[in-house]
């Protein structure tokens, strides 16, 4: 019985910690038309992801730093990111980022991501540019 | 012609499979042995039709077979013949065939090394093998045939991913899937165990030893993955907590709680159904873990709407394995469970703990990997988990994972006396407070507290474990004598602790210590961290054999003193137009250096990405200790001497053993 | 007994989740963009540079506009398809050359047939990004007034091409006639 008590435990115990630690830890993915509509929370870690706009893409002078707008073909979203892009970071490529949004509405990623094949999008800028299309929302937490 | 023999034999492996299968249950029914005989052949026929099946598609890749569909997407006439031939496992479908033919190399390596198994017994772990065979070849020659034709064929291939155009591709999915497909072992030995419905000693010293080596490629093939990524992806990193990596640690992880497990289960007979459990559960997360990856659910759950048949097959195959597998263990476990009896002290106990710590890091990884699906099925929004949730569970978990282990070995089976213990301890514990303290201080980190938390474990680890070797030699009359007549069962433990010990140093200063720099360079511009100086010369244009590269070049000095020319390249890949990034490393026992190239910022500016790395290969190294600790613990004397008996026995085999009802 | 078949219990739980989550799923979007007038876009041709492709030029009758790409290895499997219906004159189709290299997809049409009337040329996929175009092949059903009727996502093979297509597209040209 020593031994049940000893599992049932260590598992409740780990258990706990495993859901605080989930609970504090998730990224919500919003697109760029929720970021618009103000759905998407200000000042905290939270994913966005689009279409990199043609002709967006601009370097800071000297600096490392460079600012391009996100689309869904609906909306478009302005991120900035200080560092090394992916291989795969292009003009017209799905990206998603992860960051938050400034007071301004500038969203200032601490990561980027492209996919590591470029022939396709990552799924939930997929998904985002077809329920835009359609004037549909992505489910989202608050719903 | 070929791809249509590869897929004829592909059709006669799934049949042979079948019968390998089938046979024992008419064998069982008509209580004839010579029937169930026949199972043995069916499982080597079995595997030579595999083989085949690989090897021409294996021809097809390397005779650039275009209107294969497989072929035509994952290869190219100008890959370089070595990447033609990893190429066949460079997708889904070719990935599927390796793991069935793996699977058939399993079955029958079991097949000649089982021959003193009783035969019922014997049998009826064949049969189960051959049955996620027939699982494998289905699926294959349904939803996902690598021979399907292409017409009209393509006049040329799409190319091989990049970033699998590389030699970590070759070896990591072989060693990882040698591993995953072996746990199936166990599991089919517990599955035959609980049909029997009876599990003695000789059942655990039969599975021990293929548990080690099944672990043995998981721990190199994880290894690997890990060096991989790191100098691959062009980050620095070394473990992402992805959910790809996380299928293969998942697995391992039950491995790990499985050999200790089994242990507890030879030496003295006690946790029997645990054991099995234990069994079924590596082997299930092997499973989900392949098709996790495989069928593209984890990018998304859409994935399985692009295509259902696919999703389909996977959720149910996976419930008829896993299912029956546990129905059958909440029908029989009971007769298989019970036990030598132990006190609250004992070594049974802490094996229990480190059992239980494993298991709930394996389900906080699985609950982090899952967690994202479940919530985008019930419609509760896109999320995903990141590294900090499994950092903040997994440390406080692995923290006293290490606690125990260190005194683990040193207690005995039964019962012990805590007043005994705490004598033993006593200078383990100093020592290592004492050199943690010294270390943390000699680092000069940031982030005091983590890097003196895993310092003074891994120093615990180490002393301990050297404590228990001294005791252990100590009961011979000169230590050297002592140190020769250890039984390779407990070096390899002592290697494999140790190699823990190794891998906490490594991640503890590699994470504390670590710089990281993205940098705007200029030809002649130079940039010092950690006492280093980096000096950039400039981009220069550099041809490939598939790609056009530019080569930046690093030269790296120390107080004056060339220490390493860096050569950082980014290649654009002809075929896909794909760009790569090729980082350059300086490697070190004590650090690494580490350059890659961003983009060009104009005026010969460019983005480089400089890191000084120290102890980063202690990681890796910890790693390889471990599996080194698992090939010794394989070979010990009772195993060779199993083996011996085997050849010696072959051609009478037991009729009725102790193991089945016979 | 009951303690042992706890395991049992916790992994039936997971299945029916998973299975949910796969009943749960249907494709989300039938057919986004539909009824809506086809974007703008105005592009070179793959054959010519000089000669252009715009919007306007689908208006008028009923046609099909495909995306697709030399990479892409459903459209390979998908183009005798589309030159059948050319030749056999079921429906006129536009091309869109997706993210492509030139010299690769001039050799594509010389070797495998030229079943378009003419395909723009997008090596940036900005065109894609206004038709909402998100893999390769895509096909567009497009009516008398420049109004997207259908649009089919992936390669379609002859069976859906009679079935889903062909219908729809007789249907297009009943009512605009």
């Amino acid at each position: 019985m020593i031994f049940v008590g000893v599992i049932v435990t260590g598992v409740a115990l780990a258990a706990t910690l495993a859901f605080i630690a989930i609970g504090e830890n998730m990224l919500y993915f919003f697109s760029p038309t929720q970021v618009k509509n103000g759905e998407a929370p200000r000042e905290r870690t939270l994913r966005v992801g689009g279409l990199v706009v043609p002709g967006s893409v601009a370097r800071e002078q000297g600096s490392l730093t460079v600012q391009f707008d996100l689309s869904d073909n609906r909306e478009s979203l302005t991120v900035k990111y200080t560092g090394i892009l992916p291989d795969l970071f292009r003009e017209g490529q799905g990206i998603v980022a992860t960051g938050a949004l400034e007071p301004g509405g500038t969203f200032v990623a601490e990561e980027v991501l492209a996919k590591h094949d470029e022939k396709y999008m990552p799924p939930e800028v997929a998904e985002a540019l077809e329920l835009a299309e359609q004037g549909g929302r992505m489910s989202n937490p608050q719903e | 012609m070929i791809p249509e023999l590869g897929h004829f034999a592909l059709i006669l492996a799934l049949l042979t499979a079948a019968t390998q299968s089938l046979i024992p249950l008419f064998g069982g029914l008509k209580r004839t042995a010579n029937v169930s005989a026949a199972a043995v052949p069916a499982a080597r026929a079995q595997f030579v039709f595999c083989l085949l099946a690989f090897a021409c598609l294996t021809a097809a890749f390397v005779l650039q077979d275009f209107s294969v569909t497989y072929v035509a997407t994952n290869s190219n006439s100008a890959l370089p013949l070595h990447y033609r031939v990893s190429a066949v496992w460079g997708a889904h479908e070719g990935s599927l065939l390796l793991w069935a033919l793996i699977l058939s190399g399993w079955t029958v390596a079991v097949t000649f090394f089982s021959r003193n198994l009783p035969d019922v017994f014997r049998v009826r772990v064949i049969a189960v093998m051959g049955a996620i065979s027939v699982g494998f070849y289905l699926f294959m020659l349904l939803t996902s045939n690598p021979f399907s034709r292409l017409l009209p064929s393509a006049v040329e291939g799409n190319d091989l991913n990049p970033l699998l155009q590389d030699f970590g591709l070759i070896l990591h999915p072989p060693m990882l899937y040698m591993g995953y497909v072996g746990l199936v072992v166990p599991f089919s030995f517990a599955v035959a165990a609980l049909i029997g419905g009876r599990l003695d000693p000789a059942w655990t010293r039969w599975t021990r030893p293929w548990t080690v080596v099944a672990w043995v490629f998981l721990t190199l093939g994880i290894t690997l993955g890990s060096w991989w990524a790191y100098y691959e992806l062009g980050w620095g990193g070394w473990w992402f907590w992805d959910p790809v990596e996380n299928a293969s640690f998942m697995p391992w992880l039950m491995a790990t709680a499985l050999i200790h497990s089994l242990a507890v289960s030879e030496q003295r007979g006690a946790f029997k159904a645990w054991t099995v459990l234990l069994a079924i559960f590596a082997f299930s997360l092997s499973l989900l873990g392949t098709f996790l990856v495989r069928s593209g659910v984890l990018v998304s759950v859409h994935a399985f709407a692009t295509d259902p048949a696919r999703g389909l097959f996977i959720l149910m195959f996976l419930a008829l394995v896993v299912g029956s597998a546990l129905v059958l263990f909440a029908l029989r476990a009971q007769a298989v469970s019970g036990g030598g009896r132990f006190d609250l002290f004992s070594r049974e106990t802490l094996l229990l703990i480190n059992n239980v710590l494993l298991v709930v890091a394996a389900a906080s990884v699985l609950l982090g990997t899952l967690y994202p699906l479940i919530l985008d099925a019930m419609g509760l929004g896109k999320i995903s988990v990141g590294p900090p949730y499994f950092n903040s569970v997994f440390v406080p978990l692995v923290l006293v994972l290490l606690a125990v282990l260190g005194i683990g070995p040193l207690t005995r089976w039964k019962k012990d006396r805590s007043r005994r213990l705490a004598t033993l301890l006593r200078w383990p514990l100093i020592a290592s407070i004492v050199a943690g303290v010294v270390l943390t201080v000699a680092s000069d980190a940031e982030g005091l507290a983590a890097v003196l938390a895993g310092l003074v474990f891994a120093a615990w680890v180490a002393a301990t474990t050297a404590l228990a070797l001294v005791e252990r030699v100590k009961l011979r009359t000169s230590p050297l004598a002592g140190l020769l007549r250890l039984p390779r069962g407990f070096t390899g433990m002592t290697v494999a602790h140790l190699g823990a010990a190794v891998m906490v140093v490594g991640i503890t200063l590699t994470t504390a210590l670590s710089t990281e720099k993205d940098l705007r360079l200029s030809p002649g511009d130079t940039y010092a961290i950690a006492g280093y100086e980096f000096r950039f010369s400039g981009v220069r244009q550099s041809p490939g054999p598939n790609y056009r590269a530019q080569r930046g070049h690093i030269e790296v000095t120390r107080s004056g003193k060339t220490i390493a020319q860096l050569f950082p390249e980014k290649r654009l890949y002809l075929n896909s137009s794909s760009p790569m990034t090729e980082a350059a490393i300086d490697p070190g026992f004590t650090r690494d250096l580490y350059a890659a190239l961003g983009d060009e910022l104009g005026d010969g500016a460019w983005a480089v990405r400089i890191y000084h790395k120290p102890f980063v290969r202690w990681i890796w190294l910890g790693g390889l200790l471990m599996a080194l600790g698992g090939i010794l613990a394989v070979t010990d004397r009772r195993y060779r001497i199993m083996v011996r008996n085997e050849r010696g026995r072959s051609d009478r085999a037991l009729a009725s053993g102790a193991f089945a009802e016979g | 007994m009951p303690r042992f078949t706890v395991p049992l219990g916790i992994f039936l739980l997971l299945v029916v989740l998973l299975g949910v989550g796969l009943t749960l799923n249907p494709r989300l979007v039938p057919s986004p963009l539909v009824d809506k007038p086809l974007p703008a876009f105005e592009l070179p041709t793959v054959l010519d540079p000089e000669q252009r492709l715009s919007h306007d030029e689908l208006r008028g009758r009923v046609s099909l506009l495909n995306v697709w790409a030399t990479w892409c290895v459903p459209c390979r499997e998908e183009h005798p398809v589309l030159v059948g219906i050319a030749r056999r004159g079921e429906a006129i189709i536009y091309g869109l050359n997706y993210k492509d290299d030139r010299e690769e997809a001039v050799n594509w049409l010389e070797t495998l047939g030229d079943p378009y009337v003419k395909s723009g040329f997008d090596p940036t996929g900005r065109a894609g990004i206004d038709l909402g175009v998100y893999g390769v092949p895509e096909t567009f059903i497009i009516d008398a007034n420049g109004t997207i009727v259908y649009k089919h996502i992936g390669p379609f093979d002859d069976k859906i091409w009679r079935e889903t297509l062909l219908p729809l597209v007789k249907k297009a040209q009943e009512n605009s006639s």
